[in-house]
């Protein structure tokens, strides 16, 4: 069954098309990646998807309800979560607080936030996401001060941190090494095999896609120019033509 | 944190606590209200640092809702009404005021905010001064009543002093509460990067317009206070100058530091005081002043003294060219880690979404 429909959207910005005509699935537990070559427009289309930008046509559903143009704050309560392409954490919060932070929107309400419980009763969430993503060592110092790929980990459980069903993810893998990225395809993959939580990653690095995802998109120009099985993408034509220039 | 500097802190706390209850009986009634000063100003700061410093959304309208504060409290006052109405209709007012006055905030950030914040605040001042049948104009209010307590006239400065003391205390009771709460969490949040705040679902819009409304209730509440402590108000003090120098507190003390907005206002209030009578300071320190006199001549305090507008604006600019994160921000990172003084990472805007 499909969480979530993308339906003919298209992104204009002035007389560019960003996003042009663009219609998928994404089915319930699966790992979906989007490849494409620099500026193919995977990003705005996660942003449209994600409310993030007010696409210009079409229409995005998530489990058959429109929710084109809805506000990330209220989609990410219906449980759909994302990672940018750049690191996005709190520098001045710690990573305990960031973890807390990232899913206490999804408790009570703002009285009950304003007068009740400081850590709306998520610390033990925090301290699980904190040992399944090997953060335990820095746990209370500020994330501003933790290393790229612990930063980039920390980023990665902040979108779990409230149990969503769809998680977006844009090239969670950029700028990480070896080690770091083999524990974050781990702890992606765990996840995905666990909770039953479905996955779109945007990602370059070819190894990780192929290793991660079950089925692929392939953006060029704005349009999906071929889809399916990892292995059968790689070898399509035009998608080798879209990577390597005419 | 380590058990020293709990101990430390609570030490240094206790000190000063007990400090600001005794100062009245070491001072002349020119000194009680200069501290009364400082302290109902600290809640104007403290609001704005709500504002500003955690919420990263910046006001130049601060000191226009302590005029709307003042106001409120000395019409009403002077109308036979208790204090404790106008506490309520202040805050309350000020609340809404400030409410609407986020709705630009969600359009435009930084120095464009400051303009339309800066707008307002003009607004107001020409309001306090050209609708004189309710502000009096130019002329502004006079008799304006202390307070009574429990049926006490708080009609002496010490009283009045403790009055507002106890409203200090109060307010920042409040505002810790409130800044160790998840909302607090959320502040910071969307100070330091509001799309993700957004995307984690922190309703970036509603948290902006409360930060503000806050704000701007406590700069109501700063105002109802004034009102009573001098007992006469016109328009002059609340025009852009007042929202500047409560900037400066907040600032200069440690925009985003709880502590930040009081050592701020001793910095505006009670620093300039000191100042221009620096010159007196051998006569207070008696036989230790001989050893300070080869240190530091006494001529130079006289010149300090006689021109401590120009030592007062000089410290302030070594102080935010050397200490940007503001004094306790400096002294923060002092005591915590060893880390370059750097000030706040400026908030993240739209552009990063793409």
């Amino acid at each position: 069954m499909a969480v979530l429909e993308v339906r003919d959207l298209s992104k204009q910005f002035g007389g560019i098309h960003a996003v042009e005509g663009v219609s998928f699935d994404v089915n319930e537990g699966e790992i979906l990646g989007i490849i494409g070559p620099n500026g193919s427009g995977k990003s705005t289309l996660f942003n449209c998807i994600l409310g993030q930008l007010h696409p210009t046509s079409g229409e995005v559903r998530l489990d058959g309800r429109a929710v084109t143009g809805m506000r990330p704050c209220d989609l990410n309560r219906l449980g759909v979560s994302r990672t940018f392409q750049l690191l996005q954490v709190f520098p001045e919060l710690t990573v305990r607080e960031n973890l807390i932070l990232a899913a206490q929107e999804h408790k009570g309400s703002m009285l009950t936030r304003l007068f009740g419980a400081r850590d709306v009763g998520l610390t033990g969430d925090a301290g699980r996401m904190i040992e399944f993503f090997r953060l335990a060592h820095v746990a209370e110092a500020k994330a501003g001060a933790l290393s790229y790929g612990q930063q980039k980990l920390l980023d990665a459980a902040m979108a779990f941190m409230a149990g969503p069903r769809l998680v977006l993810l844009d090239e969670p893998a950029g700028g990480v090494n070896l080690t770091m990225l083999a524990n974050l395809r781990d702890r992606l993959a765990a996840i995905n095999r666990e909770e039953g939580a479905t996955f779109v990653v945007i990602e370059h690095n070819m190894e990780f896609v192929m290793a991660l995802c079950s089925r692929i998109v392939v953006l060029a120009e704005g349009r999906i120019i071929a889809q399916g099985d990892p292995a059968d993408v790689r070898r399509d034509p035009k998608v080798i033509e879209a990577y390597l220039g005419h | 944190m380590s058990r020293a500097r709990i101990l430390l802190g609570s030490a240094t706390g206790l000190i000063i606590v007990a400090g600001l209850i005794a100062a009245p009986f070491g001072l002349k009634p020119y000194g009680i209200y200069i501290l009364t000063l400082w302290a109902v100003t600290a809640i104007a700061a403290i609001g704005l640092n709500l504002t500003l410093g955690y919420a990263g959304q910046i006001s130049l309208a601060q000191g226009a809702f302590v005029g709307i504060g003042a106001y409120a409290a000395a019409l009403l006052t002077t109308h036979g009404w208790p204090l404790g109405a106008a506490y309520v209709v202040a805050a309350l007012a000020c609340f809404a005021i400030g409410w609407l006055l986020g709705y630009p905030a969600l359009r435009v950030q930084h120095h464009y905010l400051a303009f339309v914040t800066l707008a307002f605040s003009t607004l107001i001042y020409l309001v306090l001064r050209n609708e004189e049948w309710i502000t009096g104009g130019i002329y502004g209010i006079s008799n304006i009543p202390r307070p009574s307590l429990f049926g006490y006239l708080l009609r002496s400065p010490r009283d009045f002093y403790y009055f507002c003391l106890a409203n200090l205390a109060l307010v920042s009771l409040a505002a810790w509460w409130l800044i160790r709460s998840p909302w607090g969490r959320a502040f910071v949040a969307l100070r330091e990067n509001p799309v993700r705040a957004l995307s984690l679902g922190v309703d970036t819009r509603r948290y902006t317009l409360m930060a503000f409304a806050l704000g701007a209730a406590l700069g109501g509440i700063s105002g109802v206070l004034y009102a009573p402590l001098v007992q006469y108000i016109d328009p002059t003090p609340f025009s852009l100058l007042l929202s500047l120098n409560l900037l400066l507190m907040v600032i200069v003390g440690g925009s985003g530091y709880f502590f930040g907005p009081f050592v701020g206002a001793v910095v505006a209030v009670l620093l300039p005081e000191w100042l221009q009578s620096a010159d007196r300071l051998y006569d207070a320190l008696g036989p230790l002043s001989d050893v300070m006199r080869f240190v530091l001549p006494p001529d130079a305090l006289k010149y300090v003294a006689k021109h401590y507008l120009v030592a007062y604006a000089i410290f302030v600019m070594v102080l935010l060219v050397f200490r940007p994160s503001g004094i306790i921000g400096f002294f923060q990172r002092r005591f915590t880690r060893r880390k370059p003084d750097t000030p706040p990472a400026a908030p993240v805007t739209q552009a990063k979404v793409a």
